[in-house]
């Protein structure tokens, strides 16, 4: 059994780790947190994007490093861990494995490299009213050759440069109706609104379509079939955020307690914050396996990933929403005031466990799976 | 990533396997046997109370002891005991894949691993040699039990807490006081005590470590009857019972020491026992009918569903990682440490629900009982216990805060004081 990383792969993240904890401090992450005209980390993705790792799955004949989806786990539980505020979870586990997986020869070649270098961003839109998409709440329609419609929110949508988009290739609003579209955000009749969200360092927006040319990507009407397949693959990359954040959370609160006082005695000592803290350990080691199961699924092709990557999904949406919220909990007074880091954890952790559809959606896929796969 | 084994690996898996298929039968996820009081569900150290009273609780003795001789012959009784006491002399990873083998028959435990596990690694320390290969081989075969006597009513958690008194007569020693939680002190031969021979010295310090025969005069067992009906633990009384100082493990007042070898060797829990998990829930959902159809198309019963999947597989996939690490050839993380705090709290939350999902005739407990055959039902009572023995999930929280994040040990107010001027409540 090897049930691990490799050394390399353990390289890799101590390399990241060393330079996001030199490039990515709170300090970059609050400069975007405090002004809203600012979406991103520009800095920030420039460098990351210069050490490749934003081409890390992408093949290298279409400009990235060709390196695997475990490698990219690995960068993604150090960007959690950091709370990069960068469009990197949109541009690379989104757009990047949708033109990877489903594009054409000269849509991987045309958009690839781009998205490799970091000097494009992409992103996905799907969900167009307020609760769980479903093909028949996509409203969005394609007809000859153009877009008609709106979607909201859309993850880093002011940041990006291209989209893939969910809508309607006929008229008769079942599933199948459903075809995925490449659109060039900088043409005409794109209308885009800045929405604030929970998490301000990831931001949102709507975008309004008129008359937008866009592409068909992959096969049409087989938009949702697509689109479960490239969220599972991202929920497996979201878990490592979530759980490097997570991980982050308990340290932080960890610290804190050994640091600060009560009673004459530290408050780490006391029996009611180390119960909590070992409950945050649980889950986050919970989590952590559940993440490198998810890993191993996406990383062998298996047909285990709809069940994995939902496993770890909603592993690492609990772990991660507990650590952050018992983590204000154990700063006390000083743990919901700005000034202090905790919120910045508390806003990702919710953030990140709605962005690619809430906890609730992802336990209903993943018995569902169970179901389908009649073994368990 | 892969879960492959190893060719040796592989190999020893295959000859697991072989031994087990040609041995043992098969277990189901569900027990297919209707009357069965929970026979699928074992702990180790507290076999099942037999339906059929002392009769039926002795063949079932003789059938463990059975299977262990087999066991034995075959190698795989003592897989990580060195060579010369029987054992197989093999390596943490074999001893991993026998268990994860071992797990899907239907084999005899409760009776052999206190020995196997703890109480021999204890002797192979701290015994002299003669006593070693007196006692050690037939540990292993089964023709000899052996149980661990520390606990005490005021020692639970706080195990050195211990009263028992052992005063040293010449070349003897006289033991007086009392033992709980004893399992299966009611067929051991043999037992290992911890007891206090100098209350006027500090807690750790004022313990000395024997072993004895458990059929010495003086010796009184009785056992404690569980919410769940059943007996799997022993309060053991001592009047004047008298040992050899030859019996004695470690020094005069080293027997925290000693005890603490004992404790370090608890099983392996990789191999964990077969319990009352998400696998059966989930079968049962699909038999149980709810007010909007079957259980399983219910949509609170599904998301409930979900985070009990991902705790048993959570804990089943950190097992993985701990496997990994013992495959290289390394000492796996602590990440083991969540194992029985998860898996006791996640067993009650089962049992309670799968209660609740089969109405108010989940409030029948009966031997006929047709729904599930009263998995659920035994399920409800037996994780109660499991939330409290081999460590309390509070206490398992400590060790967690305390070993694994290296938070500060409570204030303790035992530190300095001689035992005998310790504040004692009522025991």
């Amino acid at each position: 059994m090897n049930f691990d990383f490799s050394d390399d792969q353990k390289l890799l993240r101590d390399q990241a780790r060393k330079f996001l904890f030199d490039k990515c401090d709170r300090k970059s992450v609050r400069s975007i947190l405090d002004n809203d005209q600012l979406h991103y980390h520009k800095e920030l993705w420039l460098q990351i994007s210069e050490m490749g790792w934003t081409g890390t799955a992408i093949p290298e004949e279409y400009g990235g490093l060709g390196l695997g989806m475990l490698e990219l786990c690995v960068i993604a539980e150090e960007l959690g861990r950091s709370l990069a505020p960068t469009p990197f979870s949109s541009s690379i586990y989104l757009f990047a494995e949708f033109i990877k997986n489903y594009g054409s020869e000269d849509q991987k070649k045309k958009f690839l490299p781009l998205i490799a270098s970091g000097e494009k961003i992409g992103t996905f839109a799907l969900s167009e009213t307020n609760g769980t998409p479903k093909p028949s709440n996509i409203k969005t329609k394609f007809s000859s050759g153009k877009i008609n419609g709106y979607k909201s929110p859309v993850s880093d949508g002011e940041s990006a440069d291209y989209l893939i988009i969910a809508a309607n290739s006929d008229d008769k609003g079942n599933r199948n109706s459903l075809s995925l579209y490449i659109v060039d955000l900088n043409e005409n009749g794109v209308n885009k609104t800045s929405l604030e969200t929970i998490d301000p360092t990831r931001p949102a927006c709507s975008i309004n379509f008129e008359n937008v040319e866009a592409e068909l990507i992959g096969e049409q009407g087989m938009a949702w079939d697509m689109t479960e397949n490239i969220l599972n693959r991202a929920a497996v990359l979201y878990s490592f955020e979530q759980v490097g954040g997570a991980q982050v959370s308990l340290d932080e609160a960890k610290k804190y307690s050994m640091e600060r006082f009560a009673f004459g005695r530290q408050i780490g000592s006391f029996q009611a914050l180390k119960h909590k803290m070992a409950d945050m350990y649980v889950k986050i080691e919970l989590a952590r396996s559940n993440a490198y199961y998810g890993a191993w699924a996406l990383s062998t092709d298996s047909n285990e990933l709809p069940v994995a990557a939902a496993g770890a999904r909603v592993s690492a949406s609990d772990a991660f929403n507990y650590a952050a919220k018992e983590n204000i909990q154990i700063h006390g007074g000083v743990g919901f005031t700005w000034d202090y880091d905790c919120h910045l954890f508390y806003r990702r952790s919710k953030l990140l466990s709605l962005n690619i559809g809430s906890t609730r959606q992802w336990k209903e896929n993943l018995i569902s799976n169970l179901e389908k796969r009649n073994i368990v | 990533m892969d879960f492959n084994d190893s060719q040796q690996e592989a190999a020893f898996r295959k000859e697991a396997r072989d031994f087990l298929e040609a041995n043992a039968e098969k277990r189901s996820i569900i027990s297919d046997k209707p009357n069965d009081k929970s026979p699928q569900i074992a702990v180790a150290g507290a076999p099942e109370t037999v339906k059929g009273g002392k009769e039926a609780a002795q063949e079932a003795l003789e059938r463990a002891k059975v299977w262990q001789k087999k066991k034995a012959e075959a190698g795989f009784a003592a897989i990580l005991w060195p060579k010369e006491f029987g054992g197989y002399g093999g390596s943490p990873i074999q001893q991993v894949i026998y268990s994860q083998e071992e797990h899907d028959y239907l084999v005899p435990s409760g009776y052999f691993e206190i020995g196997i596990g703890m109480l021999g690694p204890t002797m192979m320390v701290w015994g002299k040699d003669e006593d070693k290969k007196r006692y050690l081989p037939k540990m292993i075969t089964g023709e000899e039990i052996w149980c661990q006597l520390f606990s005490e009513p005021s020692a639970g958690s706080d195990l050195a807490g211990i009263k028992m008194k052992a005063e040293k007569d010449g070349d003897e020693w006289v033991l007086n006081g009392q033992k709980v939680w004893t399992s299966g002190a009611h067929f051991a031969d043999y037992g290992m005590i911890v007891a206090r021979s100098d209350p006027s010295a500090l807690k750790h310090k004022g313990l000395t470590y024997f072993y004895l025969d458990m059929k010495t005069p003086g010796i009184e067992i009785r056992p404690i009857k569980q919410i769940s009906g059943t007996s799997n633990f022993n309060e053991v009384f001592f009047n004047d019972v008298r040992i050899p100082d030859s019996q004695r493990l470690g020094g005069e007042g080293e027997g925290w020491k000693v005890a603490l070898t004992t404790l370090m060797n608890e099983r392996l829990a990789v191999g964990d026992p077969p319990g009352l998990d998400f696998d059966q829930i989930f079968e049962a959902t699909k038999e149980l009918e709810v007010e909007d159809g079957l259980a399983i198309k219910n949509s609170e019963v599904r998301q409930k569903m979900a985070d009990w999947y991902v705790q048993s597989r959570g804990l089943q996939y950190t097992k993985f990682r701990s496997i990994t690490a013992l495959s290289k050839g390394q000492t796996p993380g602590p990440e083991l440490s969540i194992s029985k705090l998860v898996t006791a709290s996640k067993m009650q939350d089962v049992s309670a629900y799968a209660l609740e999902l089969m109405d108010s005739s989940g409030m029948v407990h009966h031997d006929q009982n047709p729904v599930l055959k009263n998995l659920f039902q035994n399920g409800y009572f037996f994780s109660a216990a499991m939330r409290i023995a081999g460590g309390t999930d509070e206490v398992l929280r400590n060790i967690i805060a305390e070993r694994v994040l290296g938070l500060p040990q409570d204030e303790r107010a035992d530190k300095k004081v001689p035992f005998n001027e310790l504040p004692s409540g009522k025991n």
